[in-house]
């Protein structure tokens, strides 16, 4: 693991609470300037390991940098470089918004007034304008999240930790925000996002990690981990069970549910030609006809042992 | 987007403007949400009148007047009550993830705790010299001089204090701040209805009387009527035992407290 061109390095980290092992071993590599997204159900250890980094929990073993410096050995060096939002951080509901953005900007030792230009500078940037003078107990939940992001901006922090940034958000706002995030990217901030949404990793993310029980169960680019699933599947629906179960017997598969037969089109070797070819041989015509290719779903469902593919509805061809 | 290496130099002078910062942010809620201060104010409000005119006729106490007793009682159990806001403050930001933002910012360590039970202890100033005023009003004498009933003030304060200690650390112990007052109340009944705030321990039984006269809201209530009336009933002994207390409770809990802060 080498250090150089890379904004975040953890090696090995661990940490239990009591006899829970939040954090197992976890190694993971940020380069300066790109975005990490860290998958995992509640409970994966995602939070515990962005914790960690940004030096709010202690980590048992195992070492971490972030921007060059050591989380245990130099917390506050890493506290000047980072910004942390998303659920576990947080906004002070009887502030305004702007009394929240320049509170944080005196408590990371920025001058009065430099406080007060980024308060404004970043009300503006996030659309709160309006609201700045009003208490956060006023805002909306898209609102929060924004000056909650905001606050964590304060500092311009060459690092970001996001943690689940947009969870309970409505589809609007998670848009929005997303906007916002790859701006900062575009802008050279290096980030850690972590999420339950495979569609967010897969827009945000350069490189995902997705992780489990405390430890990562895969890594690679969106399209290197929907590779390792590889194959694109058709899906046939019939009229009748009895008929679903007679298209298997034609296709070589088997029925996946009641009245739908899954063929797995691997290395080519099976086209969908082929398929309806064997089915016409066997005087059966399928009732729908549906192509899916592989989404993150599938590879979170399956590395993480809930079910494999099929179940829940995919994207239909 | 370099980075400045940590200058440990200005530690301490960034630890009192941190301090100051988190002091005005915890005290920006009272003039947001003035509600939450009438409250705590209500409620020795209804104590005076309680004791002052329902129960106070048939209690009797050793020498003066019973209205002169009762006050530096409410004032220290006002105190005392204040105290708990210092474990649900704590426990709500706790809760709504600001204690994270907090110590994930280059921001001095011990100024979250000691902003919050510094704001806290001006809130008491404020409640208590209400409640100076509320006891002029119902007949309460003092029977010393300004600079005594002052001290008296202080007296009662600094016993505040210690107990925000006491109560920061329950507010970092609990998930959020209903536990927090939820565990604040079992520690009231002994500490300030077991004591001589209201009545005088000799009316209660031996064991009880044992405990009422030893513990320390029943000092620093002794100790304030020494300030505020004087007399051979109650000798300045209390205000030293009092400040001993104090002090003594604060330099075992604020540690502890500060401890628990960089756990959780």
């Amino acid at each position: 693991m080498t250090a150089t061109g890379a904004a975040i390095v953890a090696d090995n980290l661990r940490k239990t609470f009591g006899e829970v092992v939040a954090v197992d071993h976890i190694s993971l590599e940020v380069p300066r300037g790109s975005v990490l997204g860290m998958l995992g159900v509640n409970g994966a250890g995602k939070t515990t390991m962005v914790r960690m980094l940004a030096t709010v929990l202690k980590p048992d073993s195992g070492r971490a940098m972030v921007h060059g410096f050591d989380v245990v050995e130099h917390p506050q060096a890493v506290r000047r470089s980072i910004g942390l939002a998303g659920q576990s951080a947080a906004v002070d509901e009887n502030l305004t918004g702007r009394e929240n953005l320049v509170l944080v900007g005196r408590l990371t030792h920025l001058s009065k007034s430099t406080a007060r230009q980024r308060a404004d500078a970043l009300l503006d940037q996030f659309g709160l304008a309006d609201a700045g003078n009003r208490p956060v107990r006023t805002y909306s939940g898209g609102m929060r999240r924004r000056l909650d992001l905001g606050a964590a901006l304060v500092a311009h922090p060459p690092v970001l930790f996001l943690d689940e940034p947009t969870t309970g958000l409505d589809p609007a706002s998670r848009l929005d925000l997303w906007g916002v995030i790859e701006t900062l990217v575009a802008d050279g901030t290096t980030v850690l996002l972590t999420t339950q949404y495979l569609e967010e990793a897969d827009r945000l993310a350069d490189n995902i990690v997705v992780v489990d029980k405390g430890l990562i169960a895969a890594e690679g680019s969106a399209k290197q981990l929907k590779d390792r699933l590889g194959d694109t599947v058709i899906e046939f629906e019939f009229a009748t069970s009895s008929v679903a179960s007679s298209a298997a017997v034609a296709l070589g598969s088997s029925v996946a549910a009641a009245t739908i037969v899954r063929v797995v089109m691997s290395n080519g070797s099976v086209t969908l030609r082929d398929a309806l070819n064997l089915l016409a041989a066997a005087e059966i015509v399928p009732s729908h006809v549906a192509l899916r290719e592989p989404t993150l779903d599938d590879v979170f469902l399956t590395l993480t042992h809930s079910s494999p593919i099929g179940g829940a509805a995919g994207a239909t061809a | 987007m370099s980075v400045d290496v940590p200058r440990r130099n200005d530690g301490f002078v960034w630890a009192v403007r941190d301090t100051l910062a988190m002091i005005g942010r915890n005290l920006t809620v009272i003039r947001r949400v003035p509600q939450l201060l009438v409250f705590s104010f209500v409620q020795p409000l209804i104590f005076v009148f309680m004791f002052r005119y329902v129960f106070g006729g048939a209690i009797k106490v050793p020498g003066g007047s019973y209205v002169d007793y009762l006050m530096p009682g409410v004032f220290v159990q006002t105190v005392a009550f204040g105290a708990i806001n210092t474990a649900i403050g704590l426990a709500e930001d706790k809760n709504k993830g600001l204690l994270e933002r907090l110590q994930s910012l280059p921001m001095s360590r011990s100024a979250v705790l000691a902003g919050r039970v510094l704001a806290d202890t001006i809130r008491n100033v404020l409640i208590v010299s209400l409640m100076l005023v509320v006891g002029t009003m119902v007949g309460f004498h003092t029977h010393t001089n300004a600079l005594k009933v002052a001290a008296g003030v202080a007296l009662m304060v600094l016993f505040g204090l210690a107990l925000c200690w006491l109560f920061a650390l329950i507010g970092l112990a609990v998930p959020n701040g209903e536990a927090a007052q939820a565990a604040a109340f079992p520690l009231f009944a002994p500490l300030v209805f077991a004591s001589s705030a209201f009545v005088d321990p000799r009316t209660m039984p031996g064991w009880l009387r044992w405990w009422a006269e030893r513990q320390p809201v029943s000092i620093a209530a002794k100790g304030v009527r020494a300030l505020m009336l004087g007399g051979p009933q109650f000798p300045m002994d209390y205000v030293w035992a009092s400040i001993a207390w104090s002090l003594g409770i604060s330099a075992v809990l604020a540690p502890l407290a500060v401890r628990k802060f960089r756990r959780t």
